[in-house]
């Protein structure tokens, strides 16, 4: 039969070294130590108009049963025509891992029968994945430079529908179906069970998805069910054989996450002292007790009798795609912070506005604009962002935007306001909207230069404080800012500290 | 008027167009003879409105000058596996029983673009699974041809698209459509006396057909003679880019390309499709066959095609398979039969619904396709029979090194008696073994008239082509047409 070889291609970019150590995480127990094994199966909605296999819109929170088409329905006679638009998505993030994209890959039926699922099957990828094997290299605290780094191995990224969602609150007898969901495209992002500790899960998660929010292959929200995760957890001794593993299914936060890893690691160890085994089964996790319980055991488990989609042609990419693929992505997080780094950024800065995709998007616009690298990353770490958190909002919710701070620093740059009148002229723009220069203009906080003025500054001041000039010139060298500090006054924080400081080193001698 | 009921689609088209007659006499004149055919159970919606309606279109078209469509004025009968807009469409099952899609299938609605009317919907085997029509829920087909042994036993009309054989031998339409997935327009055709011509996978797209088996599955035209059949797959083939697995070609022109002259042509002849105990009349009608095409200027030669006796049990697996998959949604949900006995949950009503939803047949298939793709068992079987295909599909490969085309018979025997072989699902099975190999190598085939029986039934020949040749088996199939004489026809009983 034609073409049934994978003929994948290794990604051209560098493969990075076998892994680091992270801090070690160990449960005590009654017997001793117990290391933890952690794989998660991450479920990313692909961003895109319009879902995997219809025209139909993947829009959140519509009227039910509003974004259903026949195919979404599964109508007899319909069939499945696949969005390019997501298979290039999943593409792009799989370079984005360094992974390996298989040129040749297919749609299987998942089999299985739940009234959520119109078709009757999932159309997923279960022999022949679109993304093969790739990593992610995290550190435990992004924000801190010398937190150890750890590869986590990707094992493969399948394209998959998803599924429409049961609500059984709309009537004391039935239960409904909204198909909104139904078909809506999703990654299955699944890695290798490379994690040992809640906060290594954490910071795998975190940085997961600030890659598909640099690359835009998933907008990453959690909250709206965008991205969620099946986590697999087996206890053992360190280093010894794996354990059974519990899958708890649909965790829908990172700390929801963390939480569910560490009840069901403690639940494990507390079973196996006490004489118990594990049962491999599917769990749920939930957050009002913080506790993990079960939802079907291997007994009860699916056979999905999957099977290649006959109604699908296998997909094949070409190199034009694959090469249009890799030019659109962006500069990725490691990348980006590397060139901060070389641009003269602290590391901690570094770090911090490359962290997430929006922080770093912001700051690209700013620097577009012109502004100095140091002088932009400092004011949005001190400026913006204490500002921010004080109002309680986040980066996309603020009232400046990138071509409004550029103004501003420009005009601290120029030496036409001050570094404290720019802090002035800032709270204003965040209260008014206004544009700095407006300000500056409407308030009169323009620095003046005028060393006339300033000098009479300086003689009036001096002949008021004759005993202070005399401890200066005495030797009493800590005395110079005070001067400093009474002609700022005077002149009202407008004058140019710099001629401030040239006048009055000259005038005290 | 009973006159225009004898016409088939190419005198009908010519003779709408040449103001011989108004498509509204030819509508009204198959309406009354479907009105009167009761006794067939060939129809199980018949939508004599539909037909007039088209009909008045093609007759106002043409007083207005404007150009006519490849089958304007010609009414047909439509299998029910095609979803027609406002028209109840079931695929013979109580299942879907009540249901009127929202939607027009691209096949049937290229057909109404191209001036054909609607009879009614056609009876069928249930989810096209069947040899016989008799797996209907709205009861069995009867063919109209009876053994000259005055016995006067119902006799099956082939399957699945019996409905359509019937319809087309008994004069209620001059053509139908029908769908082949394991030679469901081919044995009909033959159990009949008509013709039929399945074409190469992805000619005609399955947007809107009730699937039964995806990877097999495809629409052809059933008719009274070879150029109707290539007129009709003219208006139904083309790329549509619902199906992915349309072909994206332009669609010949097969009508104008009909040449019966085969010189040149080399007709292979499998030498394993002579079983051992071949029926004689089968035998003979196949050298007959030969005789013809020789006679045509073709070359015959004798080829091999050494994994024919796997083709049956791989395509009981795959199929199946497929089925049990594609019949998923088909779970009182959102459409369809519901059985939701008191107190009872999702499970029990999924259980209740397709119990109760669908014919002995369809569930034995489900049960064979479900057991086929279960743990531990997909290796043996699944993966198994896609490799006996592979090596179907080589043997057609290897032997085009030496033929062009492939003659053979169509079924291993003529017409049998409705319930005669529906208590052995494998010697019913068996009906199927010539068409196969042809499906599951996605290759176009015909049935065409090849004689009669000892009984006095109509048997068929089958030629077999190269993917996308359907111009070089409609032309042998012209061939065989005007050297066969075949004008027997059923007489009128009901």
């Amino acid at each position: 039969m034609r073409g049934l070889r994978l003929n994948s291609v290794q990604d051209l970019r560098r493969k990075p070294e076998s892994g680091g150590k992270m801090s070690e995480y160990r449960i005590q127990g009654n017997t001793g130590a117990w290391e933890v094994v952690i794989g998660l199966e991450v479920h990313a909605q692909i961003t895109s108009e319009s879902k995997l296999f219809s025209g139909s819109s993947t829009g959140f929170g519509a009227e039910p049963n509003s974004h259903v088409s026949l195919v979404d329905a599964a109508m007899p006679g319909m069939l499945p025509v696949p969005n390019r638009e997501c298979l290039r998505q999943a593409v792009r993030t799989g370079m984005a891992i360094n992974a390996q994209i298989n040129r040749w890959s297919r749609f299987d039926r998942k089999n299985y029968f739940y009234a959520d699922l119109p078709q009757g099957y999932q159309i997923s990828q279960l022999y022949h994945p679109i993304v093969g094997e790739g990593e992610i290299e995290v550190t435990l605290n992004e924000k801190d430079p010398d937190s150890p780094t750890k590869k986590i191995g990707i094992e493969r990224i399948h394209v998959e529908q998803d599924a429409g969602k049961l609500m059984h609150d709309q009537h004391p007898t039935m239960s409904f179906v909204d198909l909104n969901r139904s078909g809506v495209a999703l990654m299955e992002i699944v890695s290798r069970p490379d994690i040992s500790s809640p906060q290594e899960a954490g910071a795998y998660l975190k940085k997961l998805r600030s890659i598909l929010r640099y690359v835009g292959s998933c907008d990453g929200n959690m909250e709206q069910g965008s991205m969620r995760a099946d986590v697999n957890v087996s206890v053992r001794k360190p280093g010894g054989e794996l354990g059974t593993r519990t899958e708890t299914k649909n965790v829908n936060s990172i700390r929801f996450m963390m939480q569910a890893i560490e009840y069901e690691a403690q639940r494990q160890v507390d079973l196996i002292e006490n004489g118990g085994a594990v049962v491999q089964e599917t769990r749920l996790f939930d957050p009002n007790k913080m506790e993990t319980r079960s939802m079907r055991s291997k007994e009860d488990a699916h056979d999905y009798r999957y099977f290649p989609d006959p109604d699908l042609l296998p997909v094949e990419l070409d190199d034009a795609f694959l090469e249009e693929c890799r030019a659109s992505l962006p500069e990725l997080p490691d990348a980006k912070r590397a060139r901060y780094e070389a641009m003269g950024l602290t590391a901690y800065n570094a770090a911090v506005l490359t962290a997430e995709a929006e922080t770093a998007f912001w700051f690209e616009d700013l620097l577009a604009q012109g502004v100095d690298a140091k002088q932009g990353s400092n004011w949005l770490m001190s400026e913006l962002f204490g500002a921010l958190n004080k109002m309680g909002k986040t980066l996309d919710e603020s009232p400046v935007n990138p071509k409004q701070a550029a103004e501003l620093l420009g005009l601290v740059a120029d030496g036409t306001i001050s570094g404290s009148i720019a802090k002035q002229v800032f709270e204003i723009m965040l209260e008014t909207g206004q544009a700095a220069s407006a300000i500056v203009e409407e308030k009169g906080l323009k620095q003046t230069n005028d060393t006339g003025a300033i000098e009479s500054e300086i003689a009036k001041i001096m002949a008021a404080n004759e005993d202070k000039v005399a401890e200066y010139r005495s030797g009493k060298d800590k005395l110079f800012g005070f001067f400093v500090g009474q002609t700022m006054k005077a002149m009202q924080g407008k004058a140019n500290p710099q001629i401030i400081n040239d006048l009055l080193k000259k005038a005290l001698g | 008027m009973t006159e225009l009921t004898k016409l088939g689609v190419a005198a009908i088209r010519d003779g709408v167009a040449s103001g011989a007659f108004t498509a509204v006499e030819v509508a009204t004149a198959f309406n009354s003879n479907v009105a009167k055919a009761k006794a067939l159970n060939a129809f199980i919606v018949e939508t004599p409105e539909k037909a007039i309606e088209a009909a008045q279109a093609v007759d106002a078209d043409r007083a207005a000058g404007k150009p006519l469509g490849k089958m304007a004025g010609v009414p047909i009968g439509m299998k029910d596996l095609f979803c027609t807009q406002g028209v109840q469409t079931t695929a013979a099952s109580h299942i879907l029983e009540g249901f009127v899609p929202t939607y027009e299938s691209t096949v049937s609605a290229k057909l109404w673009k191209a001036g054909a009317g609607m009879l009614g919907k056609l009876n069928m085997d249930q989810f096209a699974m069947g040899s016989s029509n008799e797996t209907s829920y709205f009861g069995n087909v009867i063919s109209p041809w009876r053994r000259n042994d005055g016995s006067n036993a119902a006799l099956a009309p082939g399957g699945s698209s019996g409905g359509s054989s019937s319809a087309i031998a008994a004069r209620l339409c001059p053509a139908a459509t029908g769908t082949d997935t394991g030679g469901s327009i081919r044995q009909p055709a033959a159990f009949v006396g008509i013709s039929g011509i399945k074409p190469t996978y992805g000619r005609c797209s399955r947007w809107g057909v009730v699937a039964f088996a995806s990877s097999l599955d495809q629409a052809g035209p059933m008719a009274r003679d070879v150029r109707d059949c290539a007129i009709m797959l003219e208006a139904m083939a083309g790329f549509d880019p619902k199906d992915s697995t349309s072909l994206d070609l332009p669609v010949p022109t097969w009508e104008a390309g009909l040449n019966r002259d085969l010189k040149g042509k080399r007709i292979g002849i499998p030498k394993e499709y002579r079983l051992d105990g071949i029926d004689e009349d089968i035998a003979k009608m196949w050298d007959n066959g030969i005789a013809w095409l020789k006679d045509a200027g073709a070359e015959i030669v004798d080829i091999s095609l050494p994994h024919t006796q796997y083709a049956l049990p791989a395509y009981y697996i795959i199929a199946p398979a497929e089925a049990s998959s594609n019949l998923a949604r088909y779970d009182g949900v959102r459409f369809g039969l519901r059985d939701l006995p008191e107190g009872a949950g999702l499970q029990d009503m999924y259980a209740a619904t397709r119990a109760a939803g669908f014919g002995e047949e369809v569930r034995r298939r489900i049960m064979i396709g479900t057991y086929v793709l279960s743990a531990g068992f997909y290796d043996a079987y699944y993966t198994q029979a896609q490799k006996v295909r592979a090596l179907i599909a080589r043997d057609f490969e290897n032997a085009w090194a030496s033929c062009d085309l492939i003659l053979a018979p169509t079924a291993p025997s003529a017409a049998f008696g409705l319930g005669e072989k529906n208590a052995d699902p494998l010697s019913m099975y068996l009906n199927d073994v010539f068409a196969v190999p042809a499906s599951l190598a996605g290759l176009p085939a015909m049935s065409v008239p090849g004689g009669l029986s000892k009984d006095g039934l109509p048997l068929g020949l089958q030629i077999i082509g190269k993917a996308l040749d359907e111009q070089a088996v409609l032309n042998a199939g012209l061939a065989i047409e005007q050297r066969s004489g075949f004008t027997a026809e059923a007489g009128e009983w009901w």
